[in-house]
């Protein structure tokens, strides 16, 4: 356990350097800080004291050794746009993006696990193959093109005029096809909840769950069918295991197999798999926080780099960089120990 | 690994052509109507994207021939359209026909030139890992797999957005065909390299290739004359959802300002320069070319799922 422990570290801080260094390397090489700062009227003598005053002119590694020290302390300079520290500016944005991806991972899980178990105990059924058809739709409609659909169904609304209005039946359908659109298409509305520090939360007032449900829906659309597949393909190897056939043969109830035995089982790849998409996820965030306008973490970061507000990259890429090796390393770690075949040695088999 | 589309031609004198005729693949492609419905799908956007130039009835690119009041005229199925226009225009008023066929055309292009490097990386990098092992071995895969936990969009973002600021947005501009395909390709090579390393692994235990051995044959010769054609089956069937997947990121970039300029756009970009028309009511400049792309995309997937489906050999040979 200590050595599959001490291995899963070295290898997480490894990656961290790694990025560390590309997020380096980025602010030494991206845009010009001095022209970011000041205006146009500044000579180019002041530019030089800047510069030099901002430790631009350093050799390479004085640098990164300066901007690693400085990072493990939580600082990542200023931001040239808001002018205050960058992680501050990162602390504000979180919780938005937070709030979004846990309203969409709310819905993935709510919904793969029964629409994933059900087509693998019914793959023939009417109701599976409309899943299946369904999911591999939602797989190929990118997600702002999804966000932006349900902006037109929902908060612009459409109105169908396809059947002839003069029958009743044709007025029927129309309206029956026709929304209204009332639902929010960006931002996350003014009734937020101040719950402590920078998060003010959606999730405490019905306009501001209002805001949070098109975008939840959007960031989920790209995940749900990758999961429902992965759990239907899972749920049909184990449901072909002599486990299962063993139970079947000893008269156990189907649902107590399925939803005991069976589910037990197929959770176990999910669990990995469902990290590793966490990355994905977050690359999703920048896209349909752009389509709504969420103040988020995606945004901020689109912002700026249309900005070029270096210090405020770096600090995203390094951000979310922990994110990403946090959430692995502790999936391999939830994996190790859910899953008894894994070697938490660390030594080859 | 058993393949059977590249078993070795036992009779020269039946021909290839002869062979994929009678081959599995043919046979349940006749059987398969929906698969030959994404194939005429597919072929028809391919070539409607190639005969592009012959088929549109305006040149976007030519600025002489547009005018700023034909401006977001609708589709001609709606009120208030125009004849000249038989999809409507876009806020710069150039045909949306046109355009969309244009931007199929840029589309494809980056998807498949962007697969072909994918595959090229992917393939030296994925044999040089399970052929050689070793060193090799783990320091190829443990870049796969940070790069992989990255998400290959979010790594395309990143690399994307650094390119820009770098060179400039009016260079990156210039040669964004070229950039979004060297962007894509160096993103999604993991894939690749993974899928080829798998069964390299697998073939290289065989006997054939302890006989090239023996004959003293180098292992370059090796890699890529013996064991490479085994591993084509898994390369091709991951090919198909690459090229869906390169052309969706590649629509993400544009979309989010990192791709093709609205000049001489793609699907993504024209998504995009539609999307800030939306709300005034002008769907169609935005939801037109979103259709297409979801139809192209759709037809390669489903294509590939057939596919993968039959040349998983344990699924019929089984």
């Amino acid at each position: 356990m200590i050595a599959f422990l001490t291995k899963r570290l070295m290898h997480a801080l490894l990656v961290m350097f790694v990025i560390s260094v590309i997020a380096f390397a980025i602010q030494g090489n991206l845009g010009d800080p001095i022209q970011q700062m000041v205006g146009q009227s500044v000579p180019e003598s002041e530019r030089a004291a800047l510069r030099d005053q901002l430790g631009l002119n350093d050799p390479f590694h004085v640098q990164y050794l300066r901007f690693a020290g400085n990072a493990l302390q939580g600082d990542f300079g200023y931001s040239y746009f808001y002018r205050e520290p960058a992680l501050e500016v990162i602390a504000r944005h979180l919780p938005a993006t937070l709030e979004l991806v846990f309203g969409a991972s709310l819905l993935i899980v709510l919904l793969s696990v029964p629409i994933g178990v059900f087509s693998a105990i019914k793959p023939h059924a009417l109701l599976s193959r409309f899943f299946m058809g369904v999911s591999i739709v939602g797989i190929s409609v990118p997600v702002f093109l999804t966000a932006i659909i349900l902006i037109q169904i929902f908060s612009i609304g459409i109105s169908v005029t396809l059947f002839p209005g003069s029958t009743a039946w044709g007025a029927w359908l129309n309206a029956a096809l026709s929304t209204q659109g009332h639902m929010p298409s960006f931002g996350r509305g003014y009734e937020l909840v101040h719950v402590m520090g920078h998060w003010d939360t959606n999730l405490a007032s019905f306009d501001g769950l209002k805001h949070l449900v098109l975008p939840s829906i959007a960031l989920a659309s790209i995940m749900l069918p990758l999961f429902i597949r992965l759990i239907r393909a899972e749920m049909m190897e184990v449901l072909q295991s002599e486990y299962v056939k063993f139970a079947r043969a000893k008269g156990i109830a189907p649902r107590r197999i399925h939803f005991l035995h069976a589910l037990k089982n197929t959770m176990l790849p999910v669990i990995t798999v469902g990290g590793v998409q966490i990355g994905t996820m977050v690359a999703y965030t920048i896209l349909t926080e752009t389509v709504f306008q969420w103040p988020g973490l995606g945004l901020m970061f689109l912002d700026a780099i249309n900005r070029a507000d270096i210090p405020l990259i770096v600090a995203y890429l390094m951000i979310v960089g922990v994110i990403f090796v946090v959430t692995n390393t502790l999936v391999d770690l939830i994996y190790g120990l859910v899953n008894p075949t894994v070697k938490l040695t660390g030594k080859p088999a | 690994m058993s393949t059977n589309t590249s078993s070795p031609a036992a009779t020269p004198a039946v021909g290839r052509w002869q062979r994929l005729r009678d081959s599995y693949l043919a046979y349940s492609f006749k059987r398969d109507w929906g698969a030959q419905l994404c194939l005429a799908i597919l072929l028809g956007l391919i070539s409607m994207a190639l005969l592009a130039p012959w088929l549109a009835p305006t040149d976007p690119y030519d600025l002489a021939q547009i005018d700023i009041l034909d401006s977001e005229l609708p589709p001609f199925w709606v009120d208030g359209s125009d004849a000249r226009y038989t999809l409507g225009t876009d806020a710069q008023g150039r045909d949306l026909w046109s355009i969309i066929l244009y931007g199929t055309r840029v589309s494809l292009l980056i998807g498949f030139g962007a697969v072909l490097l994918q595959a090229l990386l992917g393939v030296v990098f994925g044999l040089m890992a399970g052929y050689l092992g070793g060193r090799v071995d783990a320091f190829l895969m443990r870049l796969a797999d940070i790069q992989l936990s990255f998400s290959t969009l979010m790594v395309a973002i990143v690399v994307g957005a650094v390119v820009k600021a770098t060179l400039g947005g009016a260079f990156y501009s210039d040669y964004a065909v070229l950039m979004l395909i060297l962007i894509i390709g160096l993103a999604e090579w993991p894939q690749y390299a993974r899928t080829v390393r798998a069964s390299v692994l697998g073939e290289k235990r065989k006997e054939y290739v302890d006989a090239a051995k023996t004959m003293g044959l180098g292992s370059r010769r090796i890699m890529f004359r013996h064991v490479l054609p085994n591993t084509l089956t898994p390369i091709f069937v991951i090919s198909t959802v690459q090229v869906a997947n390169a052309i969706i990121s590649e629509a993400a970039l544009s979309f989010l300002g990192l791709g093709m300029p609205e000049t001489h756009p793609s699907l993504g970009s024209l998504i995009k320069a539609g999307f800030d028309y939306l709300q005034s009511g002008s769907w169609w400049i935005t939801l037109i070319p979103g259709a297409v792309l979801v139809v192209l995309v759709l037809s390669i997937n489903l294509l590939g799922d057939w596919l993968r489906d039959v040349m998983n050999p344990r699924l019929y040979k089984g």
